[in-house]
């Protein structure tokens, strides 16, 4: 296995990743339930990506006169709002698509710093065990003990981008009050996902790190840090890609559930959850602004879970 | 379990209560002068070394003095309390619910796993897992309140307990959490089928269904067991979204207001009860697997 990797390393690698990328494509099609994930996912993605693109009003801009239409309506200057307005008279259809950049990136952002943190630990502990193991293992399972939500709450209430340690941050940094309620999401949702994700990694490291090639690893004199990370890692990846994929679907559900409780990115960004929160208020009005947003969100979330269910399927396969 | 107890609460403790004058502008309000705020420390013994404070503030919590809310001018713990009953009222109908849907589902896709049936059936509960709980309750509040008008859109109990009201908040939940349970299940019960004591069975001619029923289930809940207990967990994060969306005056909503507003007793005295149910299910999974699994009691 090592030889292997390093004749790879060794040999010229013309096309590697676009032909690895094409056979995941090749290999997905086997998978109709994981097509029609990725379909629904890379929808958003195209969305999210090219959103600056479409003929769309602006999203944030705050007009008189038409808060509340109905879907399929016509404003009286003449603008057509496919989806309606919500009470600021801003574009429902226009604020939806937006807000899937705003949920994605952070959504992303947020998964890639939780599981990066959460491979390191659980690395360190599977496989330097004895003490290591036992702090870590002890850290994490504080952590696991709070319900999610609580431990988000806790975080964000005392650290958040209102508390004193936020405003400290932003005068530190001297940077946007949006980014700062960002940077502090990160940071709660790497609070509550890291440990699973380091339980996980330790398992499988735990079970790795009896192999041959790690032994022959260590003869060879390798350092442990090039043991963990070059060795270890990459091999525990087939379990780890299928919940990564899954653990974004959750984070994403995180990003939107904390703008629905009001603590998620300030206002007047367009995020999904705070757009159902906001509609909330308007009653039968405001029905239609709540929908599509909760749509959204399923549908992305949906996406994932099958994308995932893809994955694991073929990978069971073979 | 009563050392992470012990960490969690130091933990809570430091976040909440190490910067003393914060606590006060808590309890006395924006507008109090410095003068004020600094006597109320001196008269609740808030110049005591930290560790004092901390190991004074764990005795009273643990005799069930949880402190007074800021918010609501009344004791925590009687609030908690209030607030407890109505969640577990809800939490309690969630569970049984949640458990038979996903018992049968479970058995019937299991049982026969790739038929069409155990598709479909894979298929529903991954999509109603995608709809987090905001978004379906927003999805049932429109057919349900303003589309059919056959039940209110809020829970508050103003007039005491009422049937109608608890209906959306626990077809929310249930919705969000029974296709996890019904997915463990199937897998549980497809293992199960496979085995050699299931095939003898069959074919020593024994009813199919009786196979099932007595053979089969009974191994196949030992899993699923232990993993629904920890989802106790996950479903009070759950709780706490369906309380607020539809002002449940449960205990989710409570933490909500009190984590919102800064009411700093009510905030830990409701953590500190939150984890306690989270570890507390940890130990019930750990003690009713071993329960469960004659393998492991008399290993």
């Amino acid at each position: 296995m090592t030889d292997t990797t390093a004749a790879a390393n060794r040999a010229p690698k013309p096309d590697s990743i676009l032909r690895k990328l094409g056979k995941a494509i090749l290999l997905m099609r086997e998978s109709r339930i994981g097509m029609f994930g990725a379909f629904l996912v890379l929808f958003w993605v195209m969305i999210a990506i090219f959103v600056p693109l479409l003929p769309l009003h602006e999203p944030l801009t705050i007009t008189r006169g038409s808060s509340l239409m109905p879907m399929l309506s016509t404003d009286p200057t003449g603008a057509f709002h496919w989806l309606g307005t919500d009470d600021r008279s801003r574009d429902i259809l226009s604020r939806l698509l937006w807000g899937s950049r705003l949920v994605l990136f952070w959504a992303t952002a947020a998964t890639l710093v939780a599981y990066t943190m959460g491979m390191l630990l659980g690395v360190m502990a599977g496989y330097k065990a004895g003490w290591w193991d036992e702090v870590i293992s002890f850290i994490g399972n504080v952590l696991l003990s709070f319900p999610l939500l609580v431990l988000y709450l806790v975080i964000l209430t005392s650290f958040g981008a209102n508390s004193s340690a936020g405003q400290w941050l932003k005068a530190a940094l001297g940077v946007d009050s949006a980014v700062i309620a960002g940077i502090m999401i990160i940071v709660a949702v790497m609070f509550g996902t890291a440990p699973q994700v380091a339980r996980i990694v330790r398992g499988l490291v735990l079970d790795l790190k009896t192999r041959d090639y790690i032994a022959a690893a260590e003869v060879r004199g390798e350092s442990p840090l090039y043991i963990m990370l070059v060795e270890l890692l990459p091999n525990a990846r087939g379990p780890l890609i299928v919940d990564a994929c899954l653990r974004l679907g959750y984070v994403t559900i995180t990003i939107a559930l904390l703008g629905f409780l009001g603590l998620g990115l300030p206002p007047p960004d367009p995020d999904w959850g705070k757009m159902i929160n906001e509609a909330r208020a308007w009653g039968s009005n405001g029905m239609n602004a709540m929908l599509w947003p909760a749509f959204a969100i399923s549908t992305l979330v949906l996406g994932l879970n099958l994308l995932a269910d893809g994955i694991r399927e073929i990978s069971l396969r073979d | 379990m009563i050392l992470i107890m012990l960490t969690i609460s130091f933990i809570l403790f430091l976040i909440f209560e190490s910067d003393k004058l914060n606590v006060a502008t808590k309890v006395l309000g924006e507008y109090s002068l410095l003068d004020q705020r600094l006597l109320w420390l001196e008269q609740n013994g808030y110049n005591d070394p930290f560790i004092t404070r901390y190991v004074r503030w764990l005795f009273n919590f643990i005799q069930g003095d949880f402190g007074k809310s800021i918010q609501f001018s009344a004791p925590v713990s009687k609030l908690v309390g209030e607030h407890l009953w109505n969640t577990g009222i809800l939490a309690f109908w969630v569970f049984t619910i949640t458990i038979s849907i996903s018992l049968v589902l479970g058995v019937l896709s299991g049982i026969a796993e790739g038929s069409f049936r155990d598709r479909a059936i894979t298929v529903f509960s991954v999509l109603t897992t995608s709809m987090p709980e905001f978004a379906s309750a927003t999805i049932f509040v429109a057919i349900f309140v303003f589309w059919l008008d056959i039940l209110p859109g809020t829970s508050p109990f103003a007039s005491g307990f009422r049937w109608n009201e608890i209906v959306l908040p626990v077809l929310v939940l249930v919705t969000y959490n029974f296709g996890y349970y019904t997915r463990m299940m199937r897998a549980s019960m497809a293992e199960v089928m496979t085995s050699q004591y299931v095939r003898t069975a069959i074919l020593k001619g024994l009813p199919y269904r009786r196979v099932v029923m007595r053979h089969a289930l009974r191994n196949a809940l030992i899993a699923p067991f232990t993993v629904m207990v920890l989802q106790l967990n996950y479903l009070l994060s759950g709780v706490i979204v369906t309380e607020v969306f539809f002002s449940y005056k449960g205990f989710g909503l409570f933490l909500y207001q009190s984590a919102m507003f800064g009411d700093i007793y009510a905030i830990e005295a409701c953590t500190m009860v939150a984890v306690f149910v989270a570890v507390l299910s940890q130990f019930i999974s750990d003690v009713g697997y071993t329960v469960l699994n004659p393998r492991i009691r008399f290993s």
